[in-house]
Order: structure tokens, then sequence, then C-alpha cells
């Protein structure tokens, strides 16, 4: 199975890179744009077709590892 | 006369600032021994661990994300529970967060840039092992250089910092007044946990120990673990 984790600032958290992209945008001329966030996107291959251990083991490793989350969210999609 | 310390100074994998403070402590008189992150333990009668500063394992996934899990640590958080002194400086300061050894984050800085320059700071609280030779709201002129010194912690956080007098050092301006750096929560550039034996700071005391090199108030912060 294949782990999609992503990882984003909490909302509240200034993201700097996303204020940034977001200024970028508009002084490029597209309109419209109300919010930009940046986080990253970490794709696990797992060695098990049991949905629900993989699931448990990916957010153990989000807890442990992947996540500061004092400062982020995270998000895990299983395919 | 002043007993000597025996300072262990850590080294991970892109850590780059161990010689430096390696010379900081023996030119204050001390001893001082490099411990490799593969050490399962740390060497006896030491009187305060050092993690320096640098780039430990790239800043890959986050700064201090990777190395809170190298084995020393293990070792570093026995001695913090039995109330060691334990030192933080720059990525020191990061893997000390990461390693829920101190409060808080640190973010990427606000502006994006890697900020390196002398600052000035001032000294909030000077009631523990660290800064008790700085006078409280005196200003110091250390040298930073940081990319992810933005110092984050939530409003409850903060409050018990403040709470516990656990906020070290603020970046400020030469009057004292604090100044936006690198977008830190409060202009925060130290803090240490609630028992007062764990010390962290983006800044860098090592850098600051010889007035022709722009400034020594780096020797009474890190004098200030003689006492």
């Amino acid at each position: 199975m294949t782990a999609i984790v992503n990882v984003f600032l909490k909302e509240g958290v200034l993201d700097p890179q996303g204020k940034a992209a977001h200024h970028a945008l508009d002084s490029l001329g597209f309109e419209g744009v109300k919010d930009v966030r940046i986080g990253k996107q970490i794709v696990i291959e797992l060695d098990t077709d049991d949905r629900s251990k993989a699931e448990a083991e990916v957010k153990e490793m989000c807890e442990t590892l992947l996540a500061n989350t004092v400062i982020e969210d995270y998000t895990i999609e299983i395919h | 006369m002043q007993k000597s310390l025996k300072v262990a100074v850590l080294r991970f994998p892109g850590t780059n600032c161990e010689f430096d403070t390696q010379y900081a402590f023996e030119k204050l008189g001390h001893e001082t021994v490099l411990v490799w992150h593969e050490n399962k333990s740390l060497p006896e009668d030491i009187d305060l661990v050092v993690v320096p500063g640098g780039f430990s394992y790239g800043d890959y996934l986050r700064s201090g994300a990777i190395a809170r899990f190298s084995p020393v640590m293990e070792a570093v958080k026995a001695y913090a529970g039995q109330g060691g002194n334990v030192l933080g400086i720059c990525n020191g300061f990061q893997i000390l967060t990461e390693a829920g050894l101190l409060p808080g984050a640190l973010k990427r800085n606000n502006n994006l840039h890697f900020i390196s320059k002398h600052q000035t700071l001032k000294v909030v609280n000077n009631d523990n092992a660290f800064l008790n030779r700085c006078e409280k709201d005196e200003v110091l002129n250390i040298p930073i250089a940081h990319a992810d010194g933005n110092y984050y912690i939530d409003d409850e956080g903060l409050a018990e910092l403040e709470a516990n007098g656990q906020v070290l050092l603020r970046y400020c301006d030469a009057e004292g007044n604090p100044v936006v750096v690198n977008g830190s929560v409060t202009s925060i550039a130290g803090v240490c946990n609630a028992k007062k034996n764990v010390f962290g700071l983006m800044p860098h005391p090592e850098r600051a120990l010889e007035a022709i090199l722009g400034s020594e108030d780096g020797v009474k912060m890190l004098k200030g673990f003689e006492a």
C-alpha cells in the first residue's frame, strides 16, 4: 500500500513561505488568490495490504517524526 | 580558585560549531570532550552538555528532527532528567525543542532569509545557571546565523514561560526595546525549561569572546555555568 502524508503548518501559525508565494502570485497579476499555504508531501510505500494496520502505523510515524505537532498538522491518505 | 568544568560537546553529522564551542570553553579554562552522536552514554563526571550549532542531518525534514533520535540524545535526556545542565546553541536549540526537552518550536524565519549578523539581545531573566553573570535588562551583542530561528509557542505556553521566568533573551535594539528579527513570538531568542537546567538560544555566544572580533559578551554568558 502507499501512504500519502501531507504536513502543513497549523491554522493560525504564520506560514512565511505561503505568504511569499501569495505575494509573488499577486505581483504576477493572478487575481483572486485568497490564501496560499505551502506544506510537504511524504509518500511512503508500505509492505502490507492491511489498511487499518497501515493507517495506525503511519499515524505513529507522523506523531513520532514526520510532523512536529507543536506547529504542524498532518493528513494521511492510504491507497 | 574556580573549579574547571568538564564540558561534553555533542557532534552529529553536519554539526559545524563544535570546535568553536570547544575553543570557547577551553579559553575560559575548562576541559572539553567531543561526543559522537552514536555514543549511547555521556562521559562520566561532566558538568555540562552543549549541543552546538550547525546543520545536523542537513536540516532534512525539519531542523533537528532527525538528530533528536540519535543514540546520544537518550543519554542527554537522562542527564537532564537528573538535573544536569544542558545548553543548546542554534541548531542545538532546534534539536532540544524537537526532543521535547524545551518547549515550543523553531520555524523558518519570517523573511525566509538566512540571517547572519551581530544582534543586540536583552537579558529577560538571569536567575538561572546560564545567565547569572548578566544583569536583568542588560543589552548584549551576540552574533546570530540561522534560517530557522522563528520561535513559536502557543498563547498558553507563552503565558507559562512568562510566569515561570523561562524566557531568557529577546532580540532588541541598542536601547533594549524588542525588535522583530526573524518573526519569533514576542521576539524570543532563548528559553529554558521549567526546572531551569536545559537552556536553548539561537544566538552564538561562542562566537563573541574577543572584543577585536566585535564583542566579548559571550564570555559572561558561558561563564555562568561556573557558578
